[in-house]
């Protein structure tokens, strides 16, 4: 039985046959229940089952929420994400910097389709892997001139919101350069490392244990599926690295710096982890 | 800079009830929380939101600490003739917001 | 290595700490009580009409969607010109007054709230005529409204 690519399938009680408490609904029953939402919906389910598989077993956060907090992901105008999507999209037509360029000036529409599906990449400028975050600073100091965003900062999230709804609904789809694979190996690393205080590692959860509850919560597997998120614990759109400042600090580690290239790394290992899955940015969670 | 979302319809017809949502980047900060420093943050909420067709009030909310932070209203109204929905935001330290929609009614 | 009576001193201490009413902020069922009578005076509240939709369990309680609806024809006549929202709680007792009219078609209004723990939340509706309906739901908080800050 296949569950996650590059991991040996582990001798573990599987799906419906868990003991401890199941997330709310199922996803046969909630499907019969969004038929009635809509043709955007509709669509969007379908790109969704379909990039899954008949018998893929992976599910997204999205999946393990309830129905009013799926509800409120679903529509456009009531996702507090979307907030921060059409401020990118000001952001983003803005010109900047000592260049007075704006983004849009060199990605035109639609230009971005697709490129939050297959990041992190290599970057020209530093051969080296970056996620969303880091190209689009790359490119304001480079191409723009301008001061680079800081990190978690209004206008770097509402850039990066902007640029990952234009490929909502898409596959996650990797890329497979051969320089990404150490990177990406060493994220894979990382993952199935015992961190910080609590001894605990990334897998030991969200592979392990998947599906069971952690202090009341549903553990999820942990797909990035829906980056940025707007997590209802912030209050605010937040990166993927600050879910995984949250855990680390959960574990009683200390989290890496901000420019730190094990997120880069993590992440590279995590959307292969979900290739296939769609995307769903901007995702709320709990 | 205000960022706002508005669902409203672009038509109707007379007599039709329709659904507005409004959705509003606010932080409703309740002056209930402390901050890193220890302090309580000072209260900064959005206290009063109100609509209107084509000037004349028809939906008014007050808000209190317990509204959810990025507010999100959904109410409904009749649509009586063409015009503009207006929709209002004030509240804690001068905050002012104010968004007008076009809707035809025929 | 403390002596016996340091001991017992400092149990007696901790002892009359936890029954010493804390200077904290929170509402009880009392404070939601009085605030409801501020908005209602002296008229009788009836069980009715009203239907607060909560989800019975709430992932987080930073964000809560909460819809009311109220049985009314909505006319001149006879309306809903009022919908208060409460709780039990939270440091304060309200969450919301809405102004409502003929103008609305509908008395339904749906909106996101913050709850503290898990508490009853109560609704009451004003008519045109004066009446009183009322609705009420305990949700459970998984989470209490705790925000996390970026670290």
């Amino acid at each position: 039985m296949k569950v996650y690519p590059d991991q040996a399938p582990k001798a573990r009680v599987e799906g419906p046959l868990l003991i401890g408490a199941r997330p709310l609904g199922s996803a046969s029953l909630r499907s019969g229940r969004r038929a009635a939402f809509g043709m955007l919906l509709v669509v969007f389910i379908t790109t969704f089952a379909l990039a899954q598989g008949a018998t893929d077993s992976r599910r997204s956060g999205y999946q393990d929420m309830g129905e009013a907090l799926q509800k409120m992901q679903d529509d456009d105008t009531a996702n507090p994400g979307m907030l921060f999507v059409q401020l990118g999209e000001q952001l983003f037509g803005q010109p900047a910097g000592a260049a007075n360029k704006s983004c849009a000036d060199c990605h035109g529409a639609g230009s971005m389709k697709g490129v939050a599906a297959r990041y992190p990449a290599i970057a020209k400028d530093t051969n080296e892997p970056v996620d969303l975050e880091g190209r689009i600073n790359l490119c304001r100091s480079a191409n723009q001139q301008a001061e680079t965003l800081a990190p978690e900062s209004r206008e770097l999230l509402s850039l990066e919101a902007y640029v990952a709804f234009q490929s909502r609904g898409q596959p996650i789809a990797p890329l497979s350069d051969p320089r990404l694979a150490p990177f990406r190996a060493q994220g894979a690393e990382i993952y199935r490392r015992r961190q910080g205080q609590l001894n605990l590692s990334c897998a030991i959860c969200h592979d392990d244990n998947a599906g069971k509850k952690l202090a009341g919560v549903t553990i999820p597997q942990a797909h990035p599926t829906g980056y940025p998120i707007y997590r209802l614990e912030w209050q605010a759109l937040g990166s993927l690295k600050r879910r995984l400042r949250n855990c680390l600090i959960g574990l009683r580690a200390e989290a890496y710096a901000y420019d730190a290239p094990e997120y880069v790394a993590l992440e590279l290992y995590l959307m292969d982890r979900a290739k296939g899955m769609a995307l769903e940015a901007p995702g709320v969670r709990p | 800079m205000t960022n706002v979302l508005i669902n409203a319809p672009k038509t109707a017809k007379p007599g039709e009830i329709v659904e507005i949502k409004a959705l509003i980047l606010h932080p409703m900060e309740t002056g209930f929380r402390p901050g890193t420093n220890g302090r309580i943050i000072p209260r900064n909420i959005i206290e009063r939101f109100t609509a209107t067709w084509n000037g004349a009030e028809i939906f008014r909310m007050e808000m209190s600490p317990a509204i959810a932070a990025n507010p999100f209203v959904s109410f409904f109204a009749v649509a009586t003739e063409s015009g503009t929905i207006g929709l209002r935001w004030t509240g804690d330290q001068g905050f002012l917001a104010e968004e007008h929609v076009a809707i035809t009614v025929g | 290595m403390h002596s016996p009576l340091d001991r017992r001193a400092f149990l007696a201490g901790a002892a009359l700490l936890s029954v010493l009413p804390l200077a904290s902020a929170h509402a009880t069922p009392e404070a939601m009580a009085g605030a409801i009578k501020a908005v209602v005076g002296a008229g009788t509240i009836r069980e009715g009409r009203v239907k607060l939709d909560l989800p019975p369990l709430v992932e987080n309680g930073n964000v809560v969607p909460l819809t009311v609806s109220v049985e009314s024809p909505m006319t001149p006549a006879d309306h809903v010109k009022a919908i208060h929202v409460f709780n039990e709680k939270n440091p304060q007792p309200h969450v919301f007054s809405a102004r409502l009219g003929p103008r609305n078609g509908k008395a339904v209004i749906a909106t996101r709230i913050k709850l503290a723990d898990s508490q009853k939340i109560v609704a009451i509706a004003e008519t045109s005529s004066g009446e009183f309906w009322s609705a009420s739901a305990d949700v459970i908080v998984t989470l209490a409204a705790c925000v996390e800050d970026v670290t």
